[in-house]
């Protein structure tokens, strides 16, 4: 199987092979080609040379309409479920054959038979955007079930799910695994394809690194297959580098949002960041994480509470002078929330910190400025330089990532807000993130760090605050929280907590 | 006196999208035009002949050519005006209305202060129609901002309110009692009048539309504000995070393209009509629109639209003229002409 894109070979002939009743796991970095392997799988890119065969015998997968034919299913990352209809409406809605008139009392016993043989329990009823993500992934599992799939293909389910929503899944696989399914999954979390898979294909830089079974791998081999080289990060903690005595860099105090439509309203916040000491918030996505975050950055108003920045009274300040007083930004997601995709690299980096850049009162713009701070803050961090004129929609997700550090630590911050940093980052580009904020830390500025990967936080992290629901749930140092503790605090599951104790 | 690498590039990249442009505008041109022939063979017309008769009374005459230009003059303006919100995806559908509020404020201006002099009069009622179409706009601008009403509903319907505002002061207030019960006020002075250039109708307008082109080039391909407004329309929920104010750029970017349209009914007043009339515009507002969407938001390409629409346009009274078509035959064609304009650009944003 061999697909190029232009300038890159996405996929050099790849082979692959997926056996009934069993969990096969696609392990690479971004980039590696996994998905648009998958991709062409299900139909949504032809191959330039190649065959598919399907039970030996060849088949062609034009279009997902094609692949749903032939029993293919897959689970995209960004769930294709329409929000406000219910569990019941939306598998109908995706089964082929549909009747003119809906038996739905047929279908809702048949969701419920298939999801009680499969753990996949949801309330046909409920209304999809009132689900959890675990849920709404069990309803996308469930409607590729009911249509009959036989290979079913999940492209990172496990990106933000909770650990015990995590194992859920897993229990899923076994279920399908069982029953003959064939399950593709997409990830780069090793300790994920190890406790799951029943073999493992490793892809690199478009290649077939290996396939293994799940008894001959480890992590090291895997590791090897997927960078080439052993590489470890260090998880050494740096000694003490908090500074007590001076005044905080952030401080919230008892601040309430309003819960608006989906949002989680915050509810009595207390939090505070000191000079050279990185906060861990933890929570499940949606518990209140990005509202602290858009407190923060001056996004969202305050209902109640008190927000201090630097020591000052910043509650009503706007986003542009939070901004340029020293507070960097770096999402989860940055062609959603941090760049621009059409405009280039230079012109992202202009943006960023415009007063500097401007001239004449913003007639003109000073562009020499503003690549010579780009390239020293890249050469700074030890990232290479892409090409500068070139629009950032068209970086790959780790260059683009690096840009954007590169971009916020240009105006040397004094305070860091990182979203899921090192979500769907590489992990070379994860390391080099992390390498980042701790650099920042010792050098006596704040980081903010929100992240659902617990081990990131409990590496990286000087005090971990919990988030369930708008409030905090607990707070401590890595010292004396367990994960386990905190992922209990994360789900609120707080008795249990208390009794495994 | 070099080029810096930078702006080299930036020229490069704007000839580039300046072809793409304009190929696909003559390309959809095209198809309009013979959809619009087969309808006139429907009605028993000869359309080669209507398109040649159309051809040469506009572009075959010089007093025909110099028509055209008078229709380009207010069809720049208000496709500019619809143009600059459209840069971070606001819909001005009001242009009509922003249009006739302008013209509103100049002839209050022109009628009140009618004794200064005209080089003081002038620009100030010039001012007073930016001032009237930006205002007006700009109610659907706060609208907008506040996050309350689309300013696509609003500026549509703010039209007609516009249209019925004018009436009442032509028809009441401001009835010229000397012009027999013609729903019209008193001409304007001569000081209040904008001059023509040479014998023909062209005037000093034309200066207006070079100034308004060249600041909406020069603002958004060079300077800070240009490239806060290319963010925002590019990811507004980044622009909002960097602290780019947005419901500000929202406001003051209707109250420009409003302003834009205020001047072209500032212009129709003076230099035109002499005096307000409830029949100001024949939809100047709104094919300003179809330009805007036909040239991408390219300022060649809105001239270059505009010109084209300025001679359909001219056509339309030809056709009714000479072939007997009902005026609003060529409605139908500005229709068809947007049909193709929208569906390509729906086309793109579904590749996408």
């Amino acid at each position: 199987m061999t697909k190029s894109f232009p300038g890159v070979m996405a996929n050099d002939h790849v082979d692959l092979e997926i056996h009934s009743g069993e969990v096969h796991a696609l392990l690479g970095e971004n980039g590696a080609g996994k998905s648009t392997l998958m991709k062409i799988l299900y139909g949504f890119y032809r191959a330039d040379s190649g065959e598919i065969r399907l039970n030996g015998r060849p088949v062609q997968i034009r279009s997902p309409h094609d692949a749903k034919r032939f029993r293919i299913g897959m689970v995209f990352q960004d769930f294709t479920l329409i929000p406000a209809m219910s569990v019941t409406e939306n598998i109908a809605l995706f089964l082929p054959n549909l009747p003119v008139v809906l038996n739905k009392r047929g279908m809702i016993r048949r969701i419920e038979e298939i999801s009680k043989r499969y753990d996949l329990q949801v309330d046909p009823s409920a209304s999809v955007w009132r689900l959890s993500v675990g849920e709404k992934q069990k309803v996308e599992v469930l409607k590729l079930l009911l249509a009959d799939a036989q290979i079913l293909i999940l492209d990172e389910p496990t990106r933000s799910l909770a650990p015990h929503e995590v194992e859920g899944l897993f229990r899923v696989f076994t279920h399908l695994r069982r029953d003959g399914y064939g399950v593709v999954f997409i990830t780069h979390k090793l300790k994920e394809v190890l406790a799951c898979a029943d073999r493992i294909t490793v892809m690199r830089r478009g290649q077939v690194t290996g396939t293994l079974n799940v008894s001959e791998a480890t992590e090291d081999r895997l590791v090897s297959l997927m960078f080439g080289k052993g590489i470890s990060e260090s998880t050494r903690r740096l000694g003490e580098s908090r500074q007590e005595n001076l005044p905080p860099l952030l401080e919230l105090k008892q601040v309430s949002t309003p819960a608006e439509g989906q949002a989680t309203g915050l509810k009595e916040i207390n939090l505070t960041v000191l000079p050279g000491e990185i906060v861990g918030v933890a929570g499940v996505s949606g518990n209140g994480q990005k509202e602290v975050g858009d407190v923060v950055l001056g996004l969202e108003r305050c209902d109640s509470g008190v927000k201090y920045l630097w020591g000052q009274n910043a509650t009503h300040w706007s986003v542009a002078r939070i901004r340029s007083s020293g507070v960097a930004f770096i999402p989860e997601d940055p062609l959603g929330m941090a760049a621009v995709a059409g405009l280039t690299v230079e012109e992202n980096m202009a943006l960023s910190n415009i007063r500097r850049y401007a001239r004449q009162g913003g007639l003109s713009m000073d562009w020499k400025l503003v690549r010579d701070d780009i390239e020293r803050s890249l050469t700074l961090l030890g990232f290479e330089i892409p090409s500068l004129n070139k629009p950032v929609g068209a970086l790959s997700g780790g260059n683009l990532q690096r840009v954007i550090l590169a971009q916020e630590m240009a105006r040397n911050p004094k305070l860091i807000l990182a979203f899921y940093p090192t979500r769907g980052l590489d992990v070379q580009s994860a390391i080099a993130a992390r390498e980042l904020f701790r650099r920042s830390r010792n050098t006596g500025a704040g980081v903010l760090l929100i992240s659902e990967d617990l081990e990131e936080l409990f590496a990286l992290s000087d005090r971990l605050v919990v988030l369930f629901h708008g409030r905090i749930a607990g707070t401590g140092t890595p010292h004396d929280l367990t994960i386990n503790e905190v992922g209990y605090l994360m789900t609120g599951s707080k008795g249990e907590y208390g009794s495994n104790r | 006196m070099g080029l810096t690498a930078e702006q080299a590039n930036k020229a490069s990249r704007f000839r580039r999208r300046w072809w793409a442009s304009s190929i696909r505008f003559f390309g959809l041109l095209g198809f309009a035009f013979i959809v619009f022939a087969v309808l006139l063979l429907a009605f028993g017309k000869n359309p080669i002949k209507a398109y040649a008769d159309i051809f040469s009374s506009t572009l075959g005459s010089t007093y025909g050519f110099s028509e055209i230009l008078v229709k380009m003059i207010p069809l720049t303006l208000t496709a500019i005006a619809v143009a600059v919100p459209s840069r971070i995806w606001l819909i001005n559908v009001g242009g009509e209305g922003q249009l006739y509020i302008g013209a509103l404020f100049a002839t209050w201006g022109a009628l009140t202060l009618n004794s200064l002099p005209p080089w003081i009069l002038l620009p100030l009622i010039s001012v007073f129609g930016f001032l009237g179409g930006g205002l007006w706009a700009s109610i659907s601008g706060i609208l907008r901002a506040k996050g309350w009403v689309s300013e696509t509903i609003s500026t549509l319907l703010l039209n007609y309110v516009a249209i019925l505002l004018v009436n009442f002061f032509v028809f009441g207030p401001w009835k010229d009692p000397e012009s027999a019960n013609y729903p019209q006020t008193a001409e304007f002075v001569d000081a209040a009048t904008l001059p023509a250039i040479g014998g023909t109708r062209v005037h000093m307008g034309f200066i207006f539309v070079l100034a308004a082109l060249t600041l909406f080039y020069f603002v958004l391909s060079r300077t800070r504000w240009g490239l806060e407004m290319r963010a925002i329309g590019g990811n507004p929920e980044a622009a909002r995070r960097s602290g780019i104010p947005i419901s500000g750029y929202i406001t003051l970017l209707m109250f420009i393209g409003g302003g834009l349209a205020g001047l072209a009914g500032m212009i129709e007043v003076s230099a035109i009509q002499g005096r307000l009339r409830p029949s100001l515009s024949p939809g100047y507002g709104f094919i300003g629109f179809l330009i805007s969407w036909m040239a991408g938001g390219n300022p060649l390409g809105i001239v270059a639209a505009a010109f084209l629409l300025a001679v359909v346009t001219a056509g339309g009274d030809i056709l009714q003229m000479a072939h007997g078509l009902p005026g609003s035959a060529v409605n139908i064609l500005n229709a068809l002409i947007l049909f193709v304009v929208l569906s390509r650009q729906g086309g793109k944003v579904g590749v996408k």
